[in-house]
């Protein structure tokens, strides 16, 4: 494929002085603004509606979180009831994993895919617009139950069963009222939006690639994406089968887990984990994307071991499909069903462990930029290091017999969905920011930012190991004095404080740089993926002809003429 | 795994996690204070994985700081790197690398998984029934015929005599799960199943933990004391528990001016709903669905731990339990003052 000379297909080139970047105002009416965006179906609008949503309820989850801090800040606190604290600590992690995760990744999905392989939509942009209104419709349902019952100062009926909701708690006999039905229905539907946008985003990726883009050169980004959609069909249906049970229980006799009745707790608690650990790696693998875009260009290295980097994120797939018992050592398994899960949860370290060398040995050898998108990337590696350690740890299943349920597994997967998922969700921001609004973060307010973020999450998840192997269960209000986890506890909130305060400068940097943010024009950080080649914000169109290319990196080969990336794939 | 002690020699994090410990007012819910085999065990294998990650970690972070540091790009410098695009005998070497250290995991874990999961139940062990119930615990000594609640009592054992304890472990309502960090890893109640551990508490004293599943309102509050008494210590304290209260005939003669008597508290006690729910071996009062209270005051805590057992604690728990522990499902039974404080005289005759 050397002979392929690459640069004039692609539309829009990489000049500079393409910034389209729209006088505000000038488009027409607030209401005629509000209506294109509700009736859209360009998978940009879409994607940064998902991102906005995901954004919102960043904050509001957020604020759960400090509440919680603020309870167990110091032993037998009567900041909140004991009623309330179960509330928020179950709308916390519901919102966090449904509400903010799943919607911002498919955001980024939605937006960068196309974009990446050179496609002028997703394959199916109505069933794109009915994922994302079904997903919002969830979020709004699942926090409308804050208003009903006793309201808003006792929470209302917001869910009080924990995340996981285990059986039989779930039950009418122990959960009356309708707090279960909110969580139940609007996993339902939240449920159905992941279920269709991993079927357009699989479609999209196999279905959609320009000319020139064979499945060895399709950028990692959407290679990734397309293995969490299997992943997203394969395990969400599960989770969607499993609350209709829960509500065929509740309302029609079923007694799958009704154990009063004869069911079985354990049953469920089966249903949820094969979810529930996927679900992880539904979250974290769109983080190991933005990393594979990210690292190279801050490094100006191509990407180490391109197909190694494919190859272990299919593997982690399947593997994945195959540890979720690890959640449930101490539920009464045999001695050898313990040891299967123990023994099939560290497979899972050995094809994350070739990504991280494969990010080292990206950064070997290159010349680093510190820009903010990267120091977020850096303190992700750092971090995802240590959270795979404990998870490690964690598979212990000996072990797992005395941490299981203590904060050290809060610390741990903490550890992953902030410190990794969080911190790459950032770097992401930073990076394609100026693609989506035509202008840059403020740099300044980025580094006040990453600092700050780093500090205090350091503060609170280093710290919150602690406690968990000094005995402190999960989930509960308040805790004795004698048993030595005040100290503790209060570090842990103090830090959880500095994370707040740099997610405000965040936001701030967010809204402020949108209308006084530096221009970016078409490819502030000399990139090397489609998307840079269009102007930012790119047109309704994308690419004003379709563009064709001849290797992974096709803006590379037309700034390089001299040295193209083809003969060396 | 041989060079136990040592090896906890090595690990830095050691130090600073038992010093961490120490900062606990005894009794210790440290994972790492262990004082029983299951606990010791698990115990020892933790140390031996924390020494493998802590070398993992540091290797990584030493070339990553090495290569942000090294590779830095210089000021002024505009031209590109050379382009690596990977290496299959790299690739290679980190794949079979992590494979053994694996392996070698895998292996440590599978010895203390089966000796701890599948140990034999010796002759001399202390059977005991745990029953979990949203937020106390139920504690049934088959062997002699013994119901308690919240508070465990089990013998020492030693290497001399072993007599570790032996606990079936089932549940009312939902899960919970019975972890004191001293002697053992947790297990989890279920209805419908009967899950077991074993413990082997190797000094007397006591022991804390609590309720390690979320089980509703109250799981912050469903403490756990595990007792461990010398043997004979653990025979007198089975033989007063096996002992049945007296049913004292009612006082016709009791009248307003009659001064507060547990005779007159025990009437109220069984003409009240509290008999529904309450056993008192030897009386009337046999319900099932809270904890039997026949010994109550040999316990030195009320409603699993929540507030210690005084009178004036028991008479305030009586007359509205959501002063200790709001979603407790003993409801406040609007009594008169009066016979709240007869009941509470009743009550504390129950030694």
């Amino acid at each position: 494929m050397g002979t392929d000379t690459p640069g004039i297909p692609i539309a829009g080139g990489i000049e500079a002085g393409l910034d389209r970047t729209r006088p505000h105002g000038t488009r027409g009416t607030y209401l005629e603004v509000v209506h294109s965006w509700v009736v859209t179906v360009d998978h940009k609008k879409l994607g940064i509606l998902y991102i906005s949503y995901a954004l919102i309820f960043l904050v509001v989850a957020g604020v759960e979180a400090l509440l919680i801090r603020i309870q167990l800040s110091i032993p037998h606190n009567t900041f909140v009831s004991a009623a309330s604290f179960n509330r928020l600590f179950t709308m916390h992690g519901t919102t966090m994993v449904f509400l903010v995760g799943m919607p911002i990744l498919f955001g980024f999905g939605n937006y960068l895919i196309p974009l990446m392989i050179g496609a002028r939509d997703m394959a199916f942009p109505r069933l794109n617009a009915f994922s994302f209104w079904i997903s919002a419709f969830a979020g709004i349902l699942l926090y409308y139950s804050f208003i009903g019952g006793v309201g808003l100062s006792g929470t209302g009926s917001a869910p009080d069963v924990a995340w996981f909701a285990y059986a039989p708690l779930t039950e009418r006999a122990f959960s009356p009222g309708h707090t279960v039905d909110y969580w139940a229905v609007s996993l339902i539907a939240s449920g159905i939006g992941s279920i269709g946008t991993a079927i357009n985003i699989l479609a999209t990726v196999f279905c959609m690639r320009c000319k020139g883009m064979t499945l060895m050169r399709i950028p990692l980004l959407p290679w990734l994406y397309a293995v969490v959609s299997f992943l997203v069909l394969v395990a969400v249906s599960p989770l969607t089968a499993a609350q209709a049970m829960l509500m065929i229980d509740r309302y029609l006799g079923g007694h799958f887990f009704d154990t009063q009745a004869g069911g079985s707790a354990i049953l469920w608690a089966h249903f949820f984990w094969i979810f529930g650990h996927p679900e992880v790696y539904v979250l974290v693998l769109p983080a190991f994307a933005f990393a594979n875009e990210i690292i190279p260009v801050f490094s100006r290295k191509a990407i180490f071991g391109y197909s190694a980097m494919v190859a272990a994120s299919v593997c982690i797939a399947f593997i994945s499909l195959g540890v979720w018992a690890h959640h449930m050592f101490t539920i009464g398994m045999t001695s050898f069903g313990n040891a299967f899960f123990t023994l099939s949860t560290m497979l899972v370290s050995i094809p994350t462990g070739i990504k991280t060398f494969n990010w080292l040995a990206t950064i070997w050898g290159g010349k680093i930029r510190f820009e903010t998108p990267m120091l977020f990337s850096i303190a992700f590696i750092f971090q995802f290091v240590i959270a795979g350690l404990t998870g490690i740890m964690l598979s212990i299943s000996a072990w797992n017999w005395q941490t299981h349920n203590s904060y050290f597994v809060v610390a741990h997967f903490h550890y992953v969905l902030v410190g990794a998922i969080v911190f790459m969700i950032f770097a992401a921001l930073y990076y394609w920011y100026p693609k989506m609004t035509g202008r840059m973060l403020d740099e300044h307010l980025g580094k006040w930012h990453f600092w700050l973020m780093v500090i205090g999450f350091h503060i609170t998840f280093d710290t919150m190991h602690i406690p968990g192997l000094l005995g402190m269960p999960r989930q509960i209000y308040t805790y004795e004095p004698d048993r030595g986890w005040a100290t503790l506890n209060m570090v842990i909130s103090v830090g959880g404080f500095i994370q707040g305060i740099a997610v405000l400068i965040f936001v701030y940097n967010l809204v402020h740089s949108y209308f006084r943010g530096e221009t970016a024009g078409a490819d502030p950080w000399d990139a090397w993926t489609l998307e840079w080649s269009i102007p930012s914000p790119p047109p309704a169109y994308n690419f004003a002809a379709d563009p064709v290319v001849s290797s992974r990196r096709p803006l590379w080969d037309l700034k390089h003429p001299e040295d193209q990336d083809a003969p060396y794939e | 795994m041989k060079s136990r002690v040592p090896l906890r020699d090595l690990v830095a994090a050691a130090g600073i996690l038992n010093s961490c410990a120490a900062w606990a007012a005894t009794p210790s819910t440290s994972t790492f204070s262990h004082a029983s085999t299951p606990a010791r065990e698990v115990n020892d294998l933790s140390f031996f994985v924390l020494t493998i990650s802590a070398g993992i970690f540091l290797g990584v972070s030493v070339l990553l700081v090495y290569a942000l540091f090294r590779y830095r790009a210089r000021p002024g410098d505009t031209t590109e790197p050379p382009q690596v695009f990977g290496s299959v005998q790299i690739e290679l070497a980190w794949t079979i690398i992590p494979i053994l250290i694996i392996v070698m995991l895998f292996l440590g874990t599978a010895r203390v998984l089966f000796s701890v999961q599948d140990a034999r139940k010796p002759a001399s062990a202390v059977d005991v029934t745990v029953v979990g119930h949203q937020f106390w615990w139920e504690f049934h000594y088959p062997q002699y015929n013994v119901v308690t609640a919240n508070e465990l009592h089990v013998p020492v054992s030693s290497a001399a005599s072993p007599r570790p304890t032996f606990m079936k472990l089932t549940s009312a309502d939902v899960i919970h799960s019975f972890w004191v960090p001293q002697l053992a890893g947790k297990t989890d109640l279920l209805p419908n199943r009967v899950n077991e551990m074993w413990i082997d508490p190797q000094s007397t004293g006591l022991y804390v933990g609590q309720c390690a599943q979320f089980c509703g309102t109250q799981h912050a509050k469903m403490l756990l004391r595990v007792y461990v008494d010398s043997p004979e210590g653990f025979q007198q304290w089975i033989a007063q528990q096996q002992k049945a209260q007296a049913e004292i005939t009612a006082d016709t003669q009791s009248s307003a001016s009659t001064p507060i008597n547990e005779r007159d508290g025990q009437t109220v006690f069984e003409q009240q709903a509290c008999i529904n729910c309450h056993t008192v071996a030897g009386t009337v009062a046999n319900g099932r669905f809270g904890p039997d209270l026949t010994h109550l005051m040999s316990r030195a805590t009320l409603a699993a731990g929540a507030t210690p057992n005084t009178p004036e604690n028991l008479r305030a728990w009586i007359d509205d339990p959501t002063i200790f522990k709001p979603g407790s499902l003993m409801p406040a039974m609007h009594l008169t003052g009066r016979q709240n404080d007869q009941i509470t005289a009743y009550l504390l005759t129950l030694k």
